[in-house]
Order: structure tokens, then sequence, then C-alpha cells
């Protein structure tokens, strides 16, 4: 079993395989599960990622109104006006807040790593999937290799706001789709390690602050944040841009960084934009006082 | 390794909006009932750290609710689950606790019927993922990895090699085990991780050993 990114990379550049073929054929081995098992359950994930894309473009909104509608909004933009992000990061980060607008609205999604980051995955892989035409295998491997990192990153750091801060949660998720999209456009595995090392440099220290408590003021947007960075990130490795840090002491960095960080920043609504005069108001207006 | 599947990381589907607080509570929850071996009638549920927090916002009462009535993560009745339990007549208290814990989502069940109750201890530690950390008074430790038994029983010689017996009979692998007790002589506790399902009838034959008290089991 590989424990860190240097592993995963050693393996699949040892054996000659994709970062998504070593993912797949540890699970096969933990689970003692077939091929075709292990990829009919991650087959389901990918249809439930696609069902809340889909819902979200309807238009969605939270039992709050805090959330919703903004995905339908960014793709009417994107019909109408010429995107100064490009078309295909527009497209992400609509999807991607799409999907955590179906969260905060309680709808069905599926969690990577999160519910919170939920967006930064899918989005990305159903923008990407416009440029690239993967087939539908291509597209479960993209769901295998952001497991793959997210699986090194929950074993020696943590995933969720409340242990490190939102860091953790989007940082990660928007860093696994970066080495996902870099294995799905063509590149080494080394070259997903660099993606993922580069965008979680740059979510470092994130907090988790959500206004009253809820899973809407800002994590929908930091979908957004995750999403287009995932690309960027994926985009310089691409190009042969490295990170100066290794993956696994970025790993490291966020979790001292997550240690380090008081509770009032890890998800517990009492610090940062949820103790703001507007954030204290909202949440007054949404729960009494 | 706390985490040791891809579909750790790549699910729970799950209705929103938190993976640790709406999906890893509503799997604390199930995992209660589960233990309980039925629906309780009431539960005092004593909340800590970001649980005590945000449980309002995250929607962790409504899915620890979920897991007492035995929905799963992706049960679209989950956000409603309070008025469902006070339909079924299931009396919930929510307590929001000050006292330090160990890890930020932590949550103490007691639930129980007129007959009995049960106490249990579990935490979120992110994606879904829920450990059991403590039951009855007992400590321990239940990743949920793997499905496990959980075996009340009177601290006697022969009580654990009564039950490791039948499962060597059945030729099932223990993958990890703990024993536990309150005292010399008294009440104990095993927890049993292994590597299959255990069918029914194995776990009746396991009720029937010597000094067994009780016996619950958590699928994985």
């Amino acid at each position: 079993m590989f424990r860190t990114v240097a592993e995963l990379v050693e393996i699949a550049e040892k054996e000659d395989i994709l970062i998504s073929e070593v993912m797949i054929r540890q699970e096969m081995d933990v689970k003692n599960k077939s091929r075709d098992e292990v990829f009919a359950e991650m087959e389901k994930n990918l249809q439930v990622m696609e069902k809340a894309i889909e819902d979200s473009l309807k238009g969605v909104h939270s039992v709050t109104g805090l959330t919703g509608g903004d995905a339908v909004k960014i793709q009417q933009y994107m019909k109408e006006k010429k995107p100064l992000s490009g078309h295909l990061m527009l497209d992400a980060v609509s999807k991607a807040m799409g999907t955590n607008e179906v969260n905060a609205a309680m709808g069905v999604i599926c969690a990577t790593p999160t519910a919170g980051s939920a967006g930064c995955v899918p989005g990305t892989l159903f923008a990407v999937k416009e440029q690239l035409n993967p087939t539908r295998e291509q597209m479960i491997r993209y769901l295998f290799t952001s497991g793959a990192f997210g699986l090194v990153v929950a074993n020696n750091a943590f995933i969720s706001g409340a242990a490190g801060g939102c860091q953790a949660e989007v940082g990660s998720a928007g860093a696994m789709a970066a080495a996902a999209i870099v294995e799905m456009a063509g590149g080494s595995p080394q070259q997903c390690s660099e993606a993922f090392a580069i965008t979680l440099k740059n979510m470092l220290g994130l907090v988790c602050d959500p206004v009253a408590g809820l899973v809407e003021v800002p994590c929908v947007k930091r979908n957004a944040a995750g999403s287009s960075l995932a690309i960027v990130s994926a985009d310089l490795a691409l190009a042969g841009v490295t990170s100066r840090i290794p993956c696994d002491e970025v790993i490291g960095a966020m979790y001292r960084i997550g240690r380090q960080m008081p509770s009032s920043l890890r998800e517990t609504g009492e610090g940062g934009l949820a103790d703001t005069p507007t954030g204290r108001l909202l949440k007054e207006k949404i729960f009494g006082k | 390794m706390k985490y040791n599947s891809v579909f750790d990381i790549i699910g729970p589907v799950m209705v929103g909006p938190s993976s640790s607080h709406t999906a890893g509570a509503a799997r604390i929850g199930l995992a209660a009932r589960n233990l309980f071996g039925r629906e309780p009638k009431w539960a005092k549920i004593h909340l800590y750290g970001s649980f005590a927090k945000t449980y309002q916002g995250h929607g962790t009462d409504f899915a620890l609710a979920g897991g007492l009535l035995g929905f799963e993560t992706d049960d679209t009745r989950m956000s409603k689950a309070l008025k469902l339990a006070k339909e079924k007549d299931l009396k919930i208290d929510f307590i929001e606790d000050s006292a330090k814990t160990d890890h930020p989502n932590t949550v103490r069940l007691v639930i129980g019927d007129d007959s009995d109750q049960l106490e249990i201890v579990g935490i979120s530690i992110g994606g879904g993922k829920v450990e059991i950390t403590e039951l009855n008074g007992f400590e321990l430790r239940l990743s949920g990895n793997h499905p496990a038994i959980l075996i009340m029983h009177n601290d006697r010689f022969g009580a654990i090699a009564s039950v490791t017996k039948i499962l060597a009979k059945h030729e099932i692998n223990i993958g990890h085990m703990e024993v536990n007790r309150k005292d010399v002589g008294k009440e104990a506790l095993m927890v049993i991780e292994v590597d299959q399902n255990i069918e029914d009838d194995i776990l009746l034959e396991l009720e029937k050993a010597d000094h067994i008290i009780q016996i619950a089991k958590i699928v994985s």
C-alpha cells in the first residue's frame, strides 16, 4: 500500500502504469473485489455527480436562500458574452459551484473528499471532458486518480474543516482535481504530483469560517477557487513547471498549519467571515439569537 | 491507516450539506441503532466541539435522528428526519456540551426504550468516515473499515476461547481484536473485526456460548 505521494508515483513509474491503475489495483486487493466490481461502484458515484450538475443547471436554492442560482447565472453569461477567464475555466467553476449549490440545498451529492468541497472534482471533470473527449473509462479513472491523492492526504493530514480548516477540504479537493486533470490530459505520474503540490501550496492557511455554521457562505464560492486553481495548476505541471517543495512536504505543511489553527477558524462558525457584522446578522436572521 | 479505500475519499453518496457533520453523524446514529438492535424510544444526544457549535447549520441534528431511524447517508428522507422521529414517538434531546474532547467532532448518544439503554461515543473524522470510541463505558476503537462483532461477556476464563473456537469452526478470520473489562470478574467487552460479514446463525451460536451476555454486529 502506498503511504505517500512519492510512493504512489514510484509504483506507477516502476510498473509503468497510471496513478489511477495503482489505485484500482490497491482497491481490488484491499476489498477483495474484481476490477468490474470496483469500476461499477465508481460508475455509480460518477452518475451521482452528473445528476447533481444537471440539477444545478435547472437552478436550485437552499432553504435559507443564502445560496443557489449562481451556476445558472454563470452559464447564461457564458452564452451571451465572451468570458475573460475562458470558456473551459468558467464552465468548471459553474459546475463546481452548481454541485455545491445542490449540496447546500440538501440534495444528493458524492463527497469528494467532503461534501463542502464536493464541487471541485466533478466540476473540473465535466468541463475538461468537453476538450479532452475522454472515454467513460477515462472519466471513471479521473475519480480513482483523485481518490489516490486524497487517500494520502487523509492518512497523513486531514480532510475535514473541523480538523484542519478549509485548506484540508477545498485545498485537498482542488489538488486532487489538478492531479486527475494531468493524468487525463496525458501527463506523467510525476506531473500529477506537481499539479497537486502547486494547488495545495496556494491553498495553505485557508480557514473554515462558515457563516451561521451553514455549508453555504463561503463554501460554494470556495469551490470556484478550488476548481479554477486546479486547472491552472494542471496547465503549469503539463508545461513542465515543478514545485520546489515536494508534494509530501506540502501535505506535511498543511497538516502543521491545521494543527496551529485556533478552533474558531475550524468549522465552528465563530471566526473569520462568520464573525463579520453581516455574518453575525445572517446567523441571527436564520436561527434567531 | 485510518482510510484504506478509495471510496472513503470519493464518496459517500449522501444528502448534503456536510460529510462530517451530516453523513458522518448519520452513520454514528445508525451504528447506535444497530448496536441497540432496534429502534429506540428516546435519545439524549450530547454534542461537543464543532458539532456543538454548528449542528443546526450543518444538519447534524436531523442526520443523527435519521441514523437512529435507520437511514443510510443517501436517504432523501434525511432532512425530514426530526419530523419523522417525532411522528414515530422517538423523543430526542440535543445537549450542547462545552466539555473538551480529543476530537472536534464528537457526539455521545444515550439511547433506549422501556427495557434497556445504550451509550456510545462516536467521532466523525472527515469525509463521512466515523469511529466509535466508547460503548457503555468501555473504550474501544472501531474503525468501520471491516465488519465487526461486539460481544458483551462476563470476565471469566474460557470466554474468549469459546468465541474464537466458534469463529474458527466457521473459518472466519479475525483481523483485529481487543478485550476490555470494567473490573476483574465483571462485565467485559470483546471487539472483533473480521474479514467477512457474519451470518445471523453464527451470531446465534455465539450468543449461546459460555459467559456471553449480548452480541451486536456492525456491517462494513
